[in-house]
């Protein structure tokens, strides 16, 4: 079977609706002004003009998910007698992810190292995630914020991808990059991918030096355990964030989430849903202890666990694969690709840390 | 020039204060960020244009025990108004630097227009054009065309308290009596209709909760009902009811209370125009109480009071 293809720019809306007849489709959409991931529809007008303003995560990891339903049930002899009744479906169905940046597919594979590669595999995770296609489309420029260049990615980069896309002047030159991915190609709008090849090949790297390089051009970088352990680091570059869930929820590699029973009377559900680290309750503790209880220490957290705590258990690994939406999104414009650059001393005019006489109240902070 | 009298105000207060809260250069040509300074060479970091659009007093409760200066533009002011009459702030630990405002900018419209590429530069020349540059493109705009909607019916240009003025003060050229007319137009579609649309937009919402925690009014801090534990009062399932249900709790905390910073529309991510909520709602408080939320110091919220007759309020004549 070829490896590649090519579909005309107006049947692609054809070719996504006979993806749909066998999966779920999710494509970046256009409402408004804004351009989200959904379940695609025909209603539905699709915008692969630039990213989406939310990931694709939501299709291998919803924001709220039920893991599995409970009913209590009285034992009919004996009314004081209770059992309980469980039932999980860990049954998905078929999925194709259309449209995902090569960001986007990189951040599955960060999900993939813990909900996967271990030994105890996340069933609902895995479960979707091996039912599901990834056709990632090639960008063509930069966002604003964007530095997938800067943590090892890249504008056609293929990482976690399935299938790749390159949008061309009549259409889109596809190719397979996993064996999962070629079943793609044998949708009947796809037409052969060869003649297109060479200039897709070309646009593929046309815009690679287009996107920030925030680390400078000495590859990945290696953090300053000596100020990123300094809470005035801390204290003085976020001191500006508003504490709220944008960066976190429309991270494409940010897989915190919290379990709540949602109950009535005799039956309820276990519920896992998004949690994020912006959060005043996250790790807040049954005991009323919470270890990270400044904004400062949350931060601290969210910077930590991307570009220290998890490469250290994941060979070098970065959690963090620059599409940028936490810079772009953020009320305040806080800048993660600037805080890591203080941190591995990338950045030059070094002024604002750590000031003698900045006293900063964390308990008065926390409260906002 | 605007901006040099802005540095040689802040300049002036240094000495009295902690902290000066301003605007810096954001991590594009296309955004301002809000600006901590503790030490009087950070000034030069200083910016001052129509990209500084937050509403830099939500920092003050949070800073209560110091002694602050802030950068205020006239809609901003009313915060601080609002602060005073809920008793939120201590007014003698804050140096309010006004600035009359002639409109700021909308980073969605402006990226709209320029087909949300990159901006290169971005410059502000006379009678409100705007040149942006994209790396392939060059676009004159005209601020009235991509300033914010409050910045269209805004009544108080100049803000209405402050300690130094930096400027000449403004007088609004808005009508006053149009500043709720979308509100009055949306009104007039079918309950059905107004489902239709909030059901449509609250669709995408994803509970980040941007738009609370940029609500310089969302006082509840980390009590906030739509995160509490225990109970759990609004489900953590995505679902739209419980969208909704957040969303119009937020807005009835607000009820004669929201200075119409539009602070939770321009923080939202997924473009959600949750400030229209929150005007009906403002607009209501009016008709009801003839009440204007953070306009006089002296005023008490209608919410934090109670009259037996409520003039306005038939109900309670049986």
């Amino acid at each position: 079977m070829a490896d590649t293809g090519f579909v005309q720019k107006e049947k692609l809306n054809d070719f996504l609706n006979e993806l749909s007849k066998d999966a779920v489709v999710y494509a970046p959409c256009l409402e408004g002004d804004t351009v989200i991931f959904k379940t695609f529809s025909p209603n539905a007008t699709l915008c692969l003009d630039r990213p989406a303003n939310n990931p694709p995560k939501l299709a291998v990891f919803p924001q709220s998910e039920t893991l599995f339903s409970f009913k209590y049930k009285k034992d009919a002899e004996d009314p004081r007698k209770m059992s309980v009744e469980l039932d999980a479906n860990t049954d998905f169905p078929r999925a194709v992810i259309f449209g995902a940046r090569p960001c986007d597919a990189k951040g599955f594979r960060i999900y993939d190292r813990v909900y996967i590669d271990t030994n105890t595999p996340d069933p609902y995770y895995k479960g979707r995630r091996e039912k599901t296609i990834i056709v990632t489309l090639c960008c063509s420029a930069p966002s604003p914020g964007c530095f997938c260049v800067a943590v090892g990615g890249g504008p056609a980069h293929r990482e976690g991808s399935d299938v790749l896309i390159t949008q061309l002047e009549k259409g889109y030159f596809i190719e397979s990059v996993t064996d999962k991915g070629k079943a793609i190609l044998k949708v009947p709008q796809i037409e052969d991918g060869a003649p297109y090849a060479e200039e897709a090949h070309k646009k593929q790297l046309g815009s690679h030096d287009l996107v920030k390089n925030p680390f400078g051009e000495n590859g990945q970088p290696k953090i300053s355990r000596s100020l990123f352990d300094l809470d005035e680091f801390w204290e003085n570059m976020v001191g500006k964030c508003l504490s709220c869930g944008a960066c976190t929820y429309l991270c494409p590699t940010c897989y915190c989430f919290n379990i709540t029973d949602e109950q009535a009377l005799e039956n309820g559900e276990r519920m896992r849903s998004w949690d994020g680290c912006m959060f005043p309750h996250f790790t807040l503790e049954g005991s009323g202890h919470n270890p990270r209880p400044t904004k400062f220490k949350r931060f601290k957290n969210r910077v930590g666990h991307k570009f220290l705590y998890y490469p250290e258990k994941y060979n070098g690994a970065i959690a963090c694969c620059g599409c940028g939406r936490c810079i772009r999104y953020c009320p305040v414009s806080v800048d993660i690709s600037e805080i890591v650059s203080y941190l591995r001393g990338s950045k030059f005019e070094f002024t604002n840390v750590p000031p003698e006489n900045m006293e900063i109240d964390t308990n008065s902070q926390e409260q906002k | 020039m605007i901006s040099q009298m802005l540095r040689e105000a802040i300049a002036g207060v240094f000495s009295e204060v902690d902290v000066v809260l301003a605007y810096q250069q954001g991590f594009d040509k296309l955004h301002a960020t809000p600006c901590f300074m503790t030490m009087p060479e950070e000034i030069n970091k200083l910016v001052w244009s129509p990209l500084c659009v937050h509403n830099l007093t939500s920092y003050l409760p949070s800073l209560k025990k110091k002694k602050v200066a802030v950068v205020v533009k006239g809609c901003d002011s009313r915060t601080i108004v609002q602060y005073i009459e809920e008793g939120l702030i201590n007014r003698d630990n804050v140096v309010i630097i006004g600035i009359p405002c002639n409109g700021v900018i909308s980073v969605n419209k402006v990226l709209h227009e320029t087909n949300h590429e990159p901006i290169e530069d971005i410059t502000f020349g006379e009678n409100g054009k705007i040149t942006v540059k994209t790396l392939n493109n060059e676009k004159t705009l005209l601020l009235s065309d991509v300033c914010p909607d409050k910045c269209k019916t805004c009544q108080y240009p100049t803000p209405i308290i402050y300690d130094r003025l930096v400027g000449d003060p403004i007088t609004s050229d808005k009508l006053p009596d149009c500043v709720y007319d979308d509100i009055k137009e949306f009104e007039n579609k079918t309950l059905e209709e107004r489902l239709q649309y909030w059901e449509k937009e609250f669709d995408r919402c994803i509970r980040c909760y941007a738009c609370r925690n940029a609500c310089p009014m969302c006082i509840c801090q980390d009590s906030c009902i739509a995160e509490t534990r225990d109970p759990h009062w609004i489900s953590q399932k995505s679902k739209l009811s419980e969208k909704i249900m957040f969303h119009m709790i937020h807005t009835l905390h607000l009820a004669g209370r929201c200075v119409e910073c539009g602070e939770c529309e321009r923080a939202c991510p997924m473009g959600i125009p949750v400030n229209k909520l929150k005007r009906k709602i403002n607009l209501d408080m009016k008709e009801l109480y003839g009440y204007e939320p953070g306009v006089n110091p002296e005023d008490k919220p209608p919410m934090y009071t109670f009259k037996v007759d409520e003039v306005t309020i038939k109900e309670h004549k049986i």
